[in-house]
């Protein structure tokens, strides 16, 4: 049985973790009406682009020279996997399950003989993945210092993806990272890049049938488009994560400060029982003190 | 008075301008031209360049774009850039940083090809600078 004192410094201690999670819940709830509104406010040029490229690929059809980023080598030996994750902790499992996911894919297609290699954006992917795929890992991108993730930042990468496709290093990439469904719920995804996939966003307005003139011509715009596409793709992603993150540490400081609050309750309990039995027990001897004389 | 259409302005971080203009001059990958209503359907590459707006309401607004493409239909004009300010905020800071990096692309340039994109490149942002920022 702990000491009346222990039991005091057990509730003092917990009251601080407490406090802690709670300022932690604030912070990530503030955060995530940020990472929210960027999410949003980019939405358009994604969709815009899905369109204009939609588009323009319907315009040009089948054609034998359509670019590669769009079409794929033709190939699939060997995948490249940029995974995206948080730079911090404490956020329940949501780098847990980016990797997981991420994870199962390497080793299905390692079953089949494939080549993988990997790239993590955000430091906890790659503590995650060093473990058991560490020798397939190629690069890391840390976005630690970034305060405001801005298109540049997603551009960097993906020019770094386009470079490795131009080299020949891969001939499937995708994109794995959380979607942000709500507060409570974030998906773990895996997005294809490269070839790009047909579905995707360009079902949301393909807009019209016009007959459009091009400046300078299609086949120019597009492979100006494709790889402008794979960036703002790439910027989807990120922002889609951050908001992610945000909802998830944010339910998983409010379960922390929950159960926090349900332990001091049960040891305030146990603290103010043996108070009282303590007083009983010195009364008691009192009493029969008393009546010894 | 000329017809209004709706135009809009939009960068990968944000919707920058949304509202019905008189007329947009955007500066094509082959020379600036004017955007009226019931324009034809053209899908054109953009240049860096200053982008000139003519509110319905009368007043005119330049921004500064970096590169991008712009989408025309009859009724509507979206112009998606690769990055965009308003020429009144603008940074000379940023533009001294944007030449820089192009000349660097130029040195880095592996074959022909991309050295002469690259040079273009940086031809297109040392005007951009000459027109906006006063001497």
């Amino acid at each position: 049985m702990p000491s009346l004192k222990d039991l005091r410094s057990r509730i003092s201690s917990v009251k601080s973790t407490q406090k802690i999670t709670q300022a932690m819940q604030m912070v990530a709830a503030a955060k995530l009406r940020r990472a929210q509104e960027a999410a949003e406010a980019a939405r358009p040029y994604s969709q815009r682009m899905g369109a204009v490229l939609a588009n323009i690929a319907q315009t040009l059809g089948d054609a034998d020279d359509a670019p590669k980023l769009m079409v794929g080598t033709g190939a699939s030996d060997t995948h490249l996997l940029v995974v995206c994750t948080a730079e911090r902790g404490l956020c329940g499992g949501f780098n847990s399950s980016i990797a997981r996911l991420a994870r199962d894919h390497a080793r299905k297609l390692l079953g089949q003989g494939k080549t993988v290699k990997i790239i993590t954006v955000g430091k906890k992917g790659y503590d995650i993945l060093r473990r058991d795929l560490g020798s397939h890992i190629i690069d890391r991108v840390d976005l630690r210092d970034v305060k405001r993730l801005g298109f540049s930042d997603a551009d960097a990468i993906g020019k770094q993806v386009i470079d490795l496709f131009e080299k020949g290093e891969f001939d499937v990439c995708t994109l794995f990272y959380s979607e942000f469904k709500s507060v409570i719920s974030q998906l773990p995804t895996a997005q294809q890049l490269i070839p790009a996939s047909a579905d995707g966003d360009s079902d949301a307005e393909t807009g019209g049938d016009a007959a459009y003139e091009y400046e300078p011509d299609a086949a120019a715009i597009l492979s100006d488009l494709i790889p402008r596409n794979i960036s703002v793709q790439v910027f989807r992603a990120l922002l889609e994560n951050s908001a992610s993150e945000q909802g998830a540490r944010m339910s998983a400081m409010d379960n922390a400060t929950r159960n926090a609050g349900e332990m001091i309750d049960k040891l305030t309990l146990d603290y103010n029982r043996q108070r009282q039995a303590q007083i009983t027990k010195e009364l008691i001897e009192i009493i029969s003190g008393a009546e010894a004389l | 008075m000329a017809e209004a259409f709706k135009f809009e302005l939009v960068s990968p971080e944000r919707l920058m301008v949304s509202e019905d203009v008189e007329e947009v001059v955007v500066p094509g990958q082959e020379g600036y031209f004017t955007v009226l209503a019931k324009h034809a359907p053209v899908m054109a590459t953009l240049q860096p360049g200053v982008i000139e707006v003519k509110t319905a309401a009368g007043q005119t607004e330049r921004y500064c774009v970096f590169g991008g493409f712009v989408d025309i239909m009859p009724e509507a004009c979206t112009l998606l850039a690769e990055s965009a300010v308003n020429v009144n905020d603008i940074d000379p800071a940023d533009i001294e940083q944007r030449i820089s990096n192009a000349r660097e692309d130029v040195e880095d340039a592996k074959d022909d090809d991309s050295r002469s994109k690259a040079m273009m490149y940086l031809d297109q942002l040392t005007t951009l600078q000459g027109a906006i920022l006063p001497a």
